[in-house]
């Protein structure tokens, strides 16, 4: 009888868990893996236009960026704010708590403040009104986040899909906000519609006020995780819930109260993006620009790590502002080019995570039992 | 007549890492018996069943099935050889019905239709006698059914050689006796059946024959007509072997700690801590024996407030603490260390640096700023004032903030009294060795200064020195008037260390012996629930003479547990 | 009236690829976040192979009928295979995290649905898609003859019919099948089905690559039917993406449920414009609807947590044998 069951065959490889690497080499893995990106995206660009080369690629990616004094504020004011809803989705990843609701958070945040512009603004002192829309943003952005804590904590809701939604019934919320101030039939508020009072103030440049609180945010955020109690409560809640609840750590009151955090935090990223004493002031389905999304990326390449997501705002923030000199320069049309080499860069780090986490060992050779 | 021999082992070895789980093992199961396999925790029992049911490899030796040497290299492959095998941890789907989960994974290239499954499912189980509803679902069944499924499951792929392992450890009594009956009904129709057991009574009840594995090694088979409880006890302890493991006297001092009438349900739900008394005095290490799975866990959760009591007393110090929150407890003075098998998950954050686990149960305590006296001699009035006040704003500012220091102070101190393998004190807990990891846990347990100690399984997978170290630090405690409650695997190093021993069997506490009095054998006994000396003194035992409150007194918290336990069921 | 209803289903086919992708992903455990990204990058493949294939005839208003249907079709599932073995390489095999992946395969495709429209000719695409648009919405042909029962059945393209087929066909194999049973295990309890000999990895890769092919050709239906070929209106498809991810909550995870909630959700999205155009608020108002009875499900689900009406348990973890 000839047996085939008995070949017992191994693996041509083996995946299993590594010891952390070093610092060094995490870095060398993560520069080599956003270069490899780059050089994918500058290929994929010259294939894709009639003219250009990978070269050219890089060189307007910098164009873009350092063409005028201009451009280097608009991006450092991009990089602020990504970096400040990264901030604010900082603590409740620490946490495990996937908060896709930043878009909604930041949406909400900017109507609060645009309803307190449009009823105030004009009418009590312009000190009041942004006062008043301050705190307004901060506490509308915050229950934002909190009903999906709330639901989370007592009834272990799934929040990523819960969060999600609430990004869509914030929109309808700012639709609905339109509807009600536009009449006739304009689904836009354009800036000339606000009143000029109640404002945020322009400090120096209309971009400094922006950098100026994202600084803050971000200084705040990276006490507050590292040295403070409730930064430390929220990581042990993440780490591991059993030893929370052992050690006597209040695990809802600590979802909720991170959340809260974590959603103010945008609710000041909405009034920011809104409220602005310059450009568009108003309010539109489109405010949040997508930051919930792409904050989630760099929080989570940043590896919860405040310097690392500052890291990766400051990369992702670059490549968006370099990006459309390089549409231009190859001639390409598409308002989401730059998502392709910016998804593609993501796909890169994301699989970083499995280079640093797993090892893999290739059998030396077949065995077979005889 | 000698029937024939359908699995045989010959020289079984296997190792992980450096510990060496079987060592030459040999083994032979007949058609149409019943094998007990024999043996304390870590003996590797279930090592050796996993060899054979295709989950491990074999370093060395050889398999023999119907005289036919074999490999088995997956639970599929060992399946085509009609060996099956029911894990104690069942892998069920929960929200499939039994029939579902007992065809998942067949490729029998039939057309897959559920009432032919059904059917022959229900054909199965009223051969052997079964009660099974097909079409349940598995999250409304209990352990029992659950079972059930997985043999049946077993069965359905056509098994011969079926292996349980600790079948009976989730079973009342009844259950048991089901279960038996349809052992022996598999044995009439030809099945051979290993099952594993720690259980004497059950070992003489069910088997045809034994075979005993101690610390890995196989000591022997004998037939089950022909041997006595004493003499299988015998063999799967050992002779006592002495250790260098000084038993420091103390001063007894009131019982810091009384358990009376405790009742505590598992995570299914069933009872695994069943009326249980108990106390522990001041500088006493009482032990607590028992099989894995017995309701130690159980226990200690209760005792440190993480798991509902379901019925009677924990009193410390003559003051109630069921109901009071985890954090409440602790700062009592009553600290908790279980070392799970998989040495984390309680009381550890494996993400955190050591200094950050150093401070899990004190990162409350903010830094402290004091005016030193001597600064204040021969100051004027107003400036003694304006710095005690500078203290006192420092010590608001420092508030919202963590101490790290002070952490990483004692996290340091901890290393180098331990002798923790370690880069630094700031290296993540999880890429230290389990040994390492487990010094870190009782070593803050027993630094916080607590007055009750309850700590489980505190050197498993020590080393020896490192043992000698905990052992050293409990000790200690105890000179410092600590009362100490040691859930241990080892009867040698306990009955060498603990002042009395507690054996619990299945969550029933079988008697509480004086260490220096009791043998191994006693143990040994108590542990497999052949021998209940908790009758023998009546209902005296467990409860201190002295104790801290009067009958009366007992009485009067037992009501108000009633009122408050009937009132939070109200609410 | 009928006309509502009739736009009403037409649309619901979108939302019916796009959440019986999700549903078919998130059976084997995994929460594909880029189905948005996957059902653009079905406008990019199906757009693509059909200007391909109008290209290459001689006559391009004269297509044939299967043909093009066919090659469109192919031409969506191939690029939904493309993003969808990204997902899966990653989260399957260097089990990555799902959620980052699956928003990242969003942003990704989007831009990669830019960029394959680059490659086609702006004047000659515009000619092709209208022609292969009247084609692919092309009404079942005896539709006309029978009165409101043929315009509210039989007057649909092709593609709406064969949504309704996948979801029934979806609904059969898990429920009555042994490759259902097996996908079911695996979404479940992975370590489970491992245990029984079960490939968990291949039925993962199974079952995201189908989930994703099923949903990039709700995007090439969205622009070649729903909107007629007006290629240019394919960033509403991202939209669609995210509703069918709420609607596979709304559906508790059930193919046949989702052919209900997607004429349910077709209905929403298209009733404003039947709407008196001067009320605007009750647009607004109307376009809560669908999400708010999403999170009511969502909750309604977790509050009650009976087992049947969840999520699979393991959705979201990558299984990794060694780990148990």
């Amino acid at each position: 009888m000839v047996n085939t069951k008995n070949i017992v065959r191994e693996p041509l490889f083996h995946v299993s868990k590594r010891d952390e690497l070093s610092f060094g080499k995490k870095t060398i893995v993560y520069v080599a893996s956003v270069f490899c990106a780059l050089l994918i995206g500058a290929i994929i660009c010259s294939i894709a236009s009639p003219k250009g080369n990978p070269v050219m690629f890089f060189v307007s990616l910098f164009e873009g960026v350092f063409a005028s004094s201009r451009s280097i504020w608009e991006m450092l004011r991009d990089m602020a704010l990504l970096l400040s809803v990264s901030m604010a989705l900082l603590p409740a990843f620490k946490m495990r708590f996937w908060n896709l609701g930043g878009n909604g958070q930041i949406l909400m945040g900017g109507l609060a403040a645009n309803v307190c512009l449009i009823t105030l603004g004009g009418v009590i002192g312009d000190f009041w009104v942004v006062l008043l829309s301050v705190i307004a943003s901060m506490v509308v952005g915050a229950i934002w986040a909190v009903i999906p804590a709330i639901f989370k904590a007592l009834f272990n809701a799934n929040e990523s899909l819960f969060t999600l939604m609430m990004n869509y019934i914030a929109q309808c919320c700012v639709t609905l906000f339109i509807a009600i101030v536009v009449k006739g039939g304009s689904s836009v508020l354009t800036d000339d519609q606000l009143p000029q009072g109640g404002r945020l103030p322009i400090v120096g440049n209309q971009f400094l006020l922006t950098i100026i609180v994202g600084a803050l945010i971000f200084g705040f955020m990276f006490i507050y995780t590292k040295y403070t109690k409730g930064g430390y409560e929220l990581a042990v809640v993440g780490d591991s819930q059993n030893t929370a609840k052992y050690v006597g750590i209040k695990v809802k009151s600590v979802i909720i109260r991170t959340l809260a955090i974590s959603g103010a935090i945008c609710g000041i990223v909405g009034l920011l993006v809104t409220s602005g004493n310059y450009a568009n002031a108003a309010i539109g389905v489109g405010s949040a620009k997508n930051m919930g999304f792409t904050a989630i990326m760099t929080t989570w390449l940043g590896n919860c790590n405040p310097i690392m997501i500052l890291v990766s705002c400051a990369l992702v923030s670059f490549i968006n502002k370099g990006m459309p000199q390089v549409r231009m320069a190859f001639k390409l049309k598409g308002e989401s080019f730059s998502n392709l080499v910016v998804g593609i860069i993501y796909f890169f780090i994301i699989a970083c995570s499995f280079i640093i986490q797993y090892k893999i060992t290739f059998s030396k050779k077949k065995k077979e039992a005889k | 007549m000698q029937k024939e021999i359908t699995l045989e082992l010959k020289n079984i070895t296997k190792t992980f890492g450096k510990t060496v789980a079987n060592k030459n093992v040999n083994l032979t199961v007949r058609k149409g018996e019943i094998l007990s396999l024999l043996g304390e925790n870590g003996s590797g029992k279930t090592t050796l069943m996993n060899m054979i049911s295709g989950i491990y490899y074999p370093d060395e030796g050889q398999i023999f099935i119907n005289g036919e040497e074999v490999k088995i290299g997956s639970p599929e492959n060992a399946y085509t050889y009609g060996i099956g095998m029911i894990h104690q941890h069942f892998k069920l789907v929960d929200i499939f019905t039994a029939a579902e989960n007992i065809v998942l994974g067949v490729k029998d290239g039939t057309k897959f239709n559920i009432k032919d499954v059904n059917s022959r499912v229900e054909q199965i189980a009223s051969k052997y006698g079964f009660n099974i509803d097909v079409k349940k679902q598995i999250y409304e069944m209990s352990v029992s059914e659950k079972q059930t499924v997985e043999i049946i499951k077993v069965l359905y792929r056509g098994a011969d050689i079926l292996i349980l392992d600790e079948p009976t450890a989730v079973l009342t009594p009844q259950e048991i006796k089901k279960l038996f009956d349809v052992l022996r009904r598999m044995k009439e129709d030809g099945k051979s059946i290993i099952i594993i057991t720690h259980k004497l009574n059950e070992v003489m009840e069910i088997s045809d024959r034994v075979s005993i594995l101690r610390k890995g090694e196989y000591i022997g088979t004998v037939n089950t007509c022909e041997t006595s409880e004493n003499e299988l006890t015998e063999m799967m302890v050992g002779k006592k072997v002495e250790l260098k493991i000084t038993r420091t006297q103390t001063n007894f001092d009131k019982p810091l700690l009384e358990v009376r009438n405790l009742s505590v349900k598992g995570d299914d739900g069933s009872k695994k801590v069943n009326d249980v008394n108990f106390y522990i005095r001041g500088g006493e290490i009482l032990g607590v024996a028992g099989v894995a799975g017995c309701g130690q866990k159980e226990l200690c959760e209760a005792i440190a407030g993480l798991r509902k009591v379901d019925d009677g007393l924990i009193m410390h110090k003559g003051e109630s603490i069921i109901g009071k929150p985890a954090n409440e407890i602790i700062e009592m003075g009553i600290s908790m260390s279980f070392i799970p098998e998989d040495r984390l998950g309680m009381g550890l954050a494996p993400n955190f640096s050591i200094t950050d686990n150093m401070m899990l149960k004190t990162f409350r305590e903010s830094k402290k700023f004091t005016v030193d006296g001597e600064k204040l001699k021969g100051q004027p009035k107003w400036k003694a004032f304006l710095l005690k006040s500078w203290c006192a704003v420092k010590n608001v500012a420092h508030m919202p903030f963590v101490d790290r220091k002070a952490a990483r102070k004692r996290a340091t101190e901890l290393i180098k009294r331990l002798e923790i393998v370690t880069p630094s004190t700031e290296t993540p807990i999880r890429r230290l060795s389990g040994g390492n990891v487990q010094k870190v846990l009782v070593g803050r347990e027993i630094e916080s200064n607590p007055n009750v100690i309850v700590t489980a399984y505190p050197v498993r997978g020590l080393d020896i020195n490192s043992s000698y170290v905990i052992y050293d630090m409990l000790n200690e405690e105890k000179k410092k008037g600590t009362g100490i409650l040691f859930i241990g695997e080892d009867l040698d190093v306990m009955m060498a260390l603990c002042d009395k021993i507690m054996v619990l069997c299945h969550g029933k506490n079988m008697g509480i012996v004086h260490a220096s009095k009791t043998t191994k054998e006693e143990l040994g006994l108590m542990m497999t629930g052949a021998l209940d000396l908790s009758d023998a003194k009546q209902k005296e035992y467990g409860k201190a003479k002295d104790s801290n409150l009067t009958d009366e007194q007992w009485l009067e918290k037992e009501q108000q547990e009633q009122q408050a336990k009937e009132e939070r069921n109200d609410g | 009236m009928i006309m509502f209803l009739q736009n009403a289903i037409r649309c619901s086919a979108a939302f019916m690829f796009g959440c019986l992708g999700e549903i078919i992903t998130e059976k084997s455990g995994h929460l594909n976040l880029g189905i948005p990204g996957i059902m653009c990058g079905g406008v990019a493949g199906g757009c693509l192979s059909c200007y391909l294939y109008m290209g290459a005839i001689p006559d391009y208003t004269q297509p044939s009928y299967i043909l093009l249907l066919l090659i469109g079709i192919i031409g969506a599932v191939l690029s939904g295979v493309f993003l969808g073995s990204i997902y899966a390489f990653l989260t399957v095999t260097l089990k990555c995290n799902q959620n980052i992946t699956g928003l990242a395969l969003t942003i990704f495709g989007t831009g990669f649905t830019d960029i394959v429209m680059q490659l086609m000719d702006v004047t000659k695409r515009k000619q092709y898609f209208s022609i292969a648009s009247t084609y692919i919405a092309k009404p079942l042909p005896f539709a006309q003859n029978l009165g409101w029962f043929g315009e509210l059945f039989l007057s649909y393209g092709a593609l709406v019919y064969l949504a309704i087929a996948l979801c029934i066909a979806t609904g059969i194999i898990l429920k009555k099948t042994r490759v259902g049973l097996h996908l079911r295990a695996v979404g479940e309890n992975p370590a489970a089905a491992d245990a029984v000999g079960i490939k968990v990895d291949t039925y993962k890769y199974g079952s995201i690559l189908t989930g994703s092919s099923v949903a990039a050709i709700g995007g090439f239906f969205y622009v070649m039917d729903l909107v007629q070929g007006l290629y240019n209106q394919y960033q509403p498809v991202e939209a669609v993406g995210w509703l069918a991810i709420a609607l596979v909550i709304f559906t508790l995870w059930r193919p046949y449920l989702a052919i209900a909630g997607s004429v349910l959700f077709g209905a929403l999205y298209t009733v404003s414009n039947f709407m008196d155009v001067s009320s605007q608020i009750t647009n607004a108002l109307i376009s809560f609807i669908p999400y708010v009875v999403t999170v009511i499900v969502l909750l309604s689900v977790s509050v009650i947590g009976s087992k049947n009406v969840q999520p699979p348990s393991s959705l979201g973890l990558n299984y990794f044998r060694e780990d148990r």
